[in-house]
């Protein structure tokens, strides 16, 4: 739709596109210049000539962080961790949205089910008390610590279903007539006709338990156990040197490295795969993110 | 009868979800009780003895608990203030470009800091942000003395606050845009054969055209009034900056995991988590009032 601009209309679009592409670079610089560090020489650095191109390009500081045998077991882990939250969130959340999506006319209790679960977004028991539970249940120091306690996505569970909703009602009772079951509903009807929005939810599945760093930190006590956001939660902010330092042999092979940047490469490599996902992400219901807004 | 055995398989669907949610959500409900107790893990929740409100009475003694709690507010509020002004203006700003491919790019690229977890982006900010980083040598280019932004106690805060913005005002303006899109074309061309201009037009057409959705945002984020922001202070702060950046959430991870005070980190979380829980059924029972929300 062209709109006609009044006097001044020029100047005010000049300014704002300057505006909106200042904000652009405000967002997508620092991580241009984390990279340009995690490709430089350690010398150019730390003599300050790193700004968002790399100087004396070196991939030395990304091969020393892939060769630290701690790298390759706590991405294993998060692999680990991934396919199976994923795995076990999706799974639930259509269980769950499914029989929530009915009218109380079709499933009498749904609102009593929908309020059980809902509640869980308005009140927490803590950190303490889950701490204990985890503990309590034996699933400390595994992999099942960071999936179970979680296993029911509740927000998306309420996006599902508010999708489900949606979808028309007509088909199923079709199928209902045919003979189908309630089960044959599900994974005939709705979801091959949700797998759009089952796409969306399960990219932000993966993020999340890409991203998710507290729960390895406080359930696992060893920290091969650590999934990557945790090991790197450890090396990049609590600088745990035991676990990054340049070893003596170390020191010939890597001439071009210093912690920063190695640090820098560390970074990078924690968020390469959210680079190459998040653009997929875009299409996400306004409803989540008004959901969303409220944290806990 | 008939209802029970045709309603049957919704409950065996819904049955695993429940059981997840009943141990990892509602059993921690249930182990707040610790918080009236002295507990001694050995002991676990039968054997430890009765404390009634001693521990309550304790945190209200402990001498950094109100500076905590202010803390908490303070930044708090400052980013649900910021956080729902800047995204509102990003996206009129947005609202006025009519090149797609460059509003499609602003876009892509503000929501990217979203997708990253704090630890990453701590891992950014605490060089970017550095007495040498980038963001000094700007400040310094423009005559300015280097600003510690994360050493200072009397900046962190602020620092908080804009971080939180640069990562979340990019997503939160879908919320707006996608409002903005659906004010009815007839509404401005009306506008313009009354002789406005486009400011008047913004004014007069645009704003009440996404009042209803800001104000449902406002009211949304009230339940959030008690959280700063652990994962981002968590990872941004250090001893120096306690006096104004240590906020209830990381005090309950502190006395809890590192002190392992159980009782009185409880306690203290049992605090938020109740004011939360008000504040929250507060805001959805207000959004529900004035805004027609529902959550299913």
């Amino acid at each position: 739709m062209k709109r006609p601009f009044a006097l001044g209309g020029t100047l005010f679009r000049t300014a704002n596109h300057l505006f909106l592409v200042l904000l652009s670079l405000a967002c997508v610089l620092p991580i241009v210049h984390v990279l340009a560090v995690s490709l430089s020489a350690q010398t150019a650095v730390s003599a300050g000539e790193v700004l968002f191109r790399p100087v004396d390009f070196t991939v030395q500081s990304f091969d020393f962080v892939v060769h630290k045998p701690e790298f390759f077991v706590a991405m294993s882990v998060t692999l680990k961790r991934v396919a199976l939250g994923l795995s076990l969130n999706m799974l639930l959340t259509m269980l769950v949205a499914y029989p929530l999506s009915k009218r109380v006319g079709q499933f009498k209790l749904r609102t009593g089910y929908a309020w059980f679960f809902v509640a869980t977004m308005l009140f927490h028991g803590g950190l303490i008390p889950t701490f204990l539970t985890v503990k309590y249940t034996g699933i400390m120091d595994s992999v099942w610590s960071l999936v179970l306690p979680g296993a029911v996505p509740v927000f998306n569970v309420v996006l599902l279903l508010n999708f489900f909703r949606n979808l028309p009602h007509a088909l199923e009772e079709a199928a209902i007539v045919d003979g189908a079951g309630v089960w044959t509903c599900l994974w005939r009807i709705y979801v091959p006709l949700s797998l759009p929005a089952l796409a969306t939810i399960s990219l932000f599945t993966v993020v999340g338990h890409w991203n998710a760093w507290f729960d390895g930190l406080i359930y696992m006590n060893s920290l091969n156990h650590y999934p990557l956001s945790s090991y790197l939660q450890t090396v990049i902010i609590q600088q745990d040197l035991s676990r990054s330092a340049v070893t003596q042999d170390e020191i010939e092979l890597y001439m071009n490295v210093s912690a920063k940047t190695i640090k820098s490469a560390q970074t990078f490599v924690g968020m390469l795969p959210i680079l190459l996902v998040y653009p997929f992400l875009q299409r996400y219901f306004v409803k989540g993110i008004v959901m969303g807004s409220v944290k806990e | 009868m008939g209802r029970l055995k045709r309603e049957f398989p919704y409950h065996l669907m819904i049955l695993p979800g429940v059981l997840f949610v009943l141990l990892y959500s509602y059993v921690p409900m249930a182990g707040l009780v610790i918080a009236f107790q002295n507990f001694v893990p050995v002991l676990g929740f039968s054997k430890s003895s009765w404390a009634g409100f001693d521990n309550f009475v304790y945190i209200y003694h402990l001498p950094s608990v109100g500076q905590v709690l202010w803390n908490t507010l303070f930044i708090a509020v400052m980013k649900i203030a910021a956080g729902l002004l800047v995204p509102i203006a990003v996206a009129l700003l947005l609202n006025e470009l009519r090149l797609v491919a460059f509003k499609r790019t602003v876009q892509t690229l503000i929501y990217l800091p979203h997708f990253l977890s704090w630890v990453i982006l701590a891992g950014i900010l605490s060089d970017v942000l550095s007495l040498d980083g980038i963001v000094n040598r700007l400040v310094t280019a423009f005559g300015g003395e280097p600003i510690y932004f994360l050493g200072d106690s009397r900046i962190f805060p602020f620092t908080l606050v804009a971080s939180d913005v640069w990562k979340e005002f990019g997503f939160a303006t879908i919320v707006y845009l996608a409002a903005l899109t659906g004010i009815d074309p007839s509404l401005y061309e009306a506008a313009r054969i009354d002789g406005a201009n486009r400011w008047r037009q913004t004014l007069y057409v645009t704003l009440p055209g996404i009042v209803p959705i800001i104000i449902l945002m406002a009211t949304l984020s009230l339940g959030n009034v008690l959280n700063a922001g652990f994962d981002q202070v968590f990872n941004l702060y250090n001893p120096s900056v306690y006096s104004t950046g240590d906020i209830i959430d990381t005090m309950i991870y502190r006395v809890g995991l590192q002190q392992s005070q159980f009782s009185v980190s409880t306690a203290l979380g049992l605090f938020k988590s109740f004011v939360s829980f008000a504040l929250i059924s507060i805001s959805y029972i207000l959004a529900y009032r004035f805004a027609n929300y529902r959550i299913f």
